[in-house]
């Protein structure tokens, strides 16, 4: 499964990813953070195809992509006025931030490194197949997953309601 | 070492450095949104390590994909909400930095 | 016999009490006066007939035996000790159901008028209610626990009645003072029955009172400082007797309830609950007759009271206190004559028990008439003071009559009740010895000396200016009068003996002449003598005055025994034990606590910085905390 190939355009995605998350997260202007977070969201799925979860790709590019992106650029355009769309982070929050996050990519760096992982069992997993996706989605039994299916269909349905009662005008 | 190990250890190390970018956005930024954008990102990076180690520890189950499939959905969700609470707010006064919001302290 | 109607004796009274209680804002004064009225109507007819089918009942083997209408349990301690509610009739309580009833029928009836448009019409008449269930469940209480429930329910009630007027400050302290005396007397009266009890095992009448000495062979052995557990026990009971009595030293309370309305004088602080504590001796009166050491105390106290409440009663000016003290004297009468019985056969020394109960059933009547004809009077004038009084027999001529008649009674003067039941006592008591009998008669003319006094001071003497003309008063007030003064010239010649005595046994009165006579010669005297002083207006009373000045100022300041009070109280239990105590309460036991509320608000203030509502704050410290305990947790498992 290792060629060239895909582990030239896995560094690839990486740095791609690695790159426009650190300027999601630094850029002062909120309309390109935005934009920086759709590039990490399509690395995202394109590590998915990577690994083979096409169906997952295909998801995230769908209701990431397509949907949050969107939904956070309406607001964007809606809440920023158009002299005020930076602003200035002071010193002590990004002390802060940096020393909390450096703390923890030290630690989970630190246990990722130490840790012996059992020999990887990548070659036994094929391509996923929708069938199967569908009928683990569905089904029942073991390993399957109708009731946080349904769990969640019942989430949305509060979510949409709950949307619409805050947001909608008084 | 695997060769499949090593390249598990570069999803890994994607996704970590994704989650505190986010870590650090999420503090240092003011603006609601743009803390829920690296929220988003700290979401995204979760996603990735359940599929990755789902991927190549335990490839004969689905958990770890079912899991991100699930995460992506409430995700989708919460952001709706999130999204409906900040213009709320935006129109109730007029900013959303999320330090101006202490009309309910004192 | 069926006694199965009984319970509603018991019943209607709490009904009308409920009802009156809650529903009576919502009735006009008018209809809450005849419904309690006709509620207590029902109560005494109910009372009647039980005792015309109790003492109408044959006797078995010559003695009247008790009748148990009623007996549930109530609360079951261990397999023997349990707390019974029931319904015990027996002579004395059954004729303490006639007495109480005729005597709240009448007060009933006669505060139709004398509470007249009085604000709490209602709510005098619900508690009035209370008192009637609480006392009639006194008596007919099947055991000695069931009687100390209802013994703090009237307690209750007499606190409620005497502070009926709560807007005025001597009222308010008035029913403090008695519900605290009281309450104090009964702590002696509990702990009298928890020794009791935990000898006997047992709190039922039936069982202490049966004979072969049940009582004394469980409770023998035991001693403590030199006496028997069993009088220590009676003796603490009699102590919540004398509580509720008024007995001396824990009379004091008595004379200040008279702040209470006039007609609840009358009913509760004459006529049945201060003889409550009589009822209580009577009722254990076998158990007493064991342990002779606590029925001298009984005599003894009683005999002081007696001579002591007497003297005061001579030279009080406020007329209900007169009659509070007389009141407190004839009750010491009764505990004097249940003091010095010594058998249980009335022909053999146990004549006191009779006499106790034949003067408590009329002493019940005519004091009740005194009550009520200076609530009349009192009515009239507008005044409790003597000085505002006078010459008033012009304006009240029922008042006035009934007054005289219930005056000869209490006198001794024959042939009112008063009289008989009196001579019963004196008879009793020189049966004793000799040296009671003599007491007993100086405290019996003193009385008829007291009375002749209060009646010539209202009703002749000197006219006192008056706002308007005193005149009779309604006929609501003046027929309960009637009927009473009635009843006090009639009752003598019940032939009480017959129904009421100590072992239930017939007992034919018969007057023994030589004491007859002396009372009655001693009573005409002291008659005489306060004609003598106080039928026309003449300077002798002050001459008398100011020839004993300090006799007269201690019996009018009644011997200062307030003072005492005040003084144990106020300058050693408050200084001495209840300062230091509070000190420690505040200082020890509230600073500890208040040292954890001011160290909790001193952490409290010092975090509070952490609650800033900064959510980036939060989610770093949650993330460093997150961190550290990652450390901790890789430090520890990982190596």
């Amino acid at each position: 499964m290792e060629t060239i190939g895909s582990q030239v355009i896995l560094y690839i995605i990486a740095a791609v990813m690695v790159i426009f998350s650190v300027m999601a997260v630094t850029t002062k202007h909120l309309l390109r953070s935005a934009t920086y977070l759709l590039f990490v969201l399509f690395g995202t799925a394109a590590l998915y195809f990577q690994l083979e979860y096409e169906f997952l790709g295909a998801v995230q590019v769908a209701v990431y992509a397509g949907g949050i992106v969107v939904l956070f650029v309406f607001s964007i355009l809606l809440t920023q006025g158009l002299g005020q769309n930076k602003e200035k982070i002071k010193v002590r929050k990004l002390l802060l931030a940096l020393s909390a996050a450096i703390i923890g990519a030290i630690v989970c760096g630190y246990s990722l490194l130490t840790h012996i992982f059992p020999n990887s069992k990548y070659d036994m997993g094929g391509e996923i197949t929708m069938e199967r996706v569908g009928e683990d989605l569905l089904g029942s039994g073991q390993y399957q997953y109708v009731l946080p299916f349904e769990l969640i269909s019942v989430l949305l349905l509060a979510c949409i309601i709950g949307g619409i009662m805050i947001a909608r005008k008084r | 070492m695997d060769n499949n190990l090593t390249t598990m250890y570069i999803y890994l190390a994607i996704s970590g450095i994704m989650f505190f970018a986010g870590v650090y956005g999420f503090i240092a930024r003011r603006n609601m949104l743009a803390i829920l954008i690296s929220l988003e990102l700290m979401l995204n990076a979760v996603d990735i390590n359940f599929a990755v180690f789902n991927r190549y520890m335990h490839p004969t189950v689905l958990e770890g994909y079912f899991f991100t499939l699930f995460a992506i959905a409430i995700a989708a969700a919460e952001t709706a909400i999130a999204i409906a609470i900040i213009i709320n707010i935006y129109r109730n006064i007029k900013n959303i930095k999320s330090d101006s919001l202490d009309k309910m302290k004192n | 016999m069926d006694y199965s109607y009984s319970i509603l004796i018991l019943a209607l009274p709490l009904f009308m009490f409920l009802t009156l209680a809650l529903g009576g804002n919502k009735m006009s004064q008018k209809f809450a006066g005849i419904l309690g009225t006709a509620g207590l109507l029902t109560i005494a007819v109910l009372s009647y007939m039980v005792a015309f089918q109790y003492f109408g009942m044959d006797r078995v083997d010559g003695v009247r035996d008790a009748e148990i209408a009623y007996n549930f349990e109530w609360l079951s301690f261990t397999d023997k000790l349990t707390i019974n509610l029931g319904i015990l009739l027996d002579p004395i309580s059954v004729m303490m159901l006639v007495v109480i009833t005729t005597v709240s029928l009448m007060v009933h009836i006669y505060s139709m008028g004398y509470m007249h448009g009085e604000r709490g019409f209602q709510r005098y008449y619900a508690f009035l209610s209370l008192f009637t269930f609480s006392m009639l469940g006194l008596v007919v209480a099947t055991n000695i626990f069931q009687m100390y429930i209802f013994w703090e329910l009237v307690g209750v009630s007499s606190y409620l009645l005497i502070g009926f007027y709560y807007t005025k400050p001597s009222a308010v302290s008035a029913s403090k003072k008695a519900f605290i005396v009281t309450r104090f007397a009964d702590l002696g009266f509990l702990i009298g029955i928890l020794l009791l009890s935990f000898y006997t095992e047992t709190f039922s009448f039936d069982q202490l009172t049966a004979e072969g000495g049940f009582f004394l062979t469980s409770t023998s052995g035991a001693t403590f400082l030199g006496c028997s557990v069993a009088s220590w026990a009676m003796a603490l009971i009699f102590m919540g007797g004398a509580g509720k009595s008024a007995m001396f030293p824990l009379h004091i309370w008595l004379p200040d309830a008279m702040e209470g309305p006039t007609p609840v004088s009358a009913l509760i602080h004459a006529a049945t609950m201060v003889v409550a504590g009589v009822y209580l001796v009577a009722r254990l009166f076998p158990v007493y007759l064991s342990v002779p050491e606590v029925l001298d105390l009984i005599t003894w106290v009683g005999a002081i009271t007696a001579l002591y409440a007497a003297i005061v009663a001579c030279v009080q000016s406020d007329i209900k206190r007169v009659l509070a003290f007389s009141t407190i004297s004839q009750i010491a009468f009764m505990i004097v004559a249940l003091g010095v019985c010594t058998s249980m056969v009335p022909s053999e020394g146990g004549l006191g028990y009779m006499a106790s109960m034949f003067h408590l059933f009329t002493h019940a009547m005519f004091k009740a008439l005194l009550f009520l004809g200076a609530g009349a009077v009192i009515h009239a004038v507008h005044s409790n003071e003597m000085s505002h009084m006078g010459g008033l027999r012009k304006y009240l001529p029922i008042t006035h009559i009934t007054f005289l008649i219930a005056c000869l009674a209490i006198a001794g003067i024959p042939p009112f009740s008063g009289f008989f039941s009196k001579d019963e006592i004196l008879a009793a008591a020189f049966n004793k010895s000799m040296f009671w009998g003599v007491w007993m008669t100086v405290v019996a003319a003193i009385t008829a000396f007291y009375m002749f006094r209060l009646y010539f001071g209202i009703f002749w003497g000197k006219e006192a200016k008056h706002e308007h003309t005193p005149h009779e008063s309604p006929a609501t007030m003046t027929i309960p009068l009637i009927i009473l003064a009635i009843v006090t010239c009639v009752a003598g010649f019940i032939p009480f003996g017959e129904f009421v005595t100590s072992n239930g046994e017939a007992y034919h009165i018969h007057l023994d002449m030589t004491v007859a006579v002396t009372s009655v010669v001693c009573a005409v005297v002291a008659i005489a003598l306060a004609t003598w002083l106080f039928a026309k207006p003449n300077p002798k009373p002050e001459k008398m005055q100011a020839a004993l000045p300090n006799l007269h100022k201690w019996a009018y300041n009644r011997f200062y025994m307030d003072n005492v009070y005040q003084f144990i109280t106020h300058k050693i239990i408050f200084a001495c034990i209840s300062k230091p105590i509070a000190w420690f309460d505040r200082h020890i036991i509230d600073g500890t606590m208040d040292m954890f509320a001011t160290v909790t608000n001193s952490v409290a203030e010092k975090i509070k910085g952490f609650q800033s509502g900064k959510l980036q704050m939060y989610v770093w410290i949650y993330i460093v905390g997150a961190m550290i305990l990652a450390v901790a947790a890789i430090y520890t498992f990982v190596k």
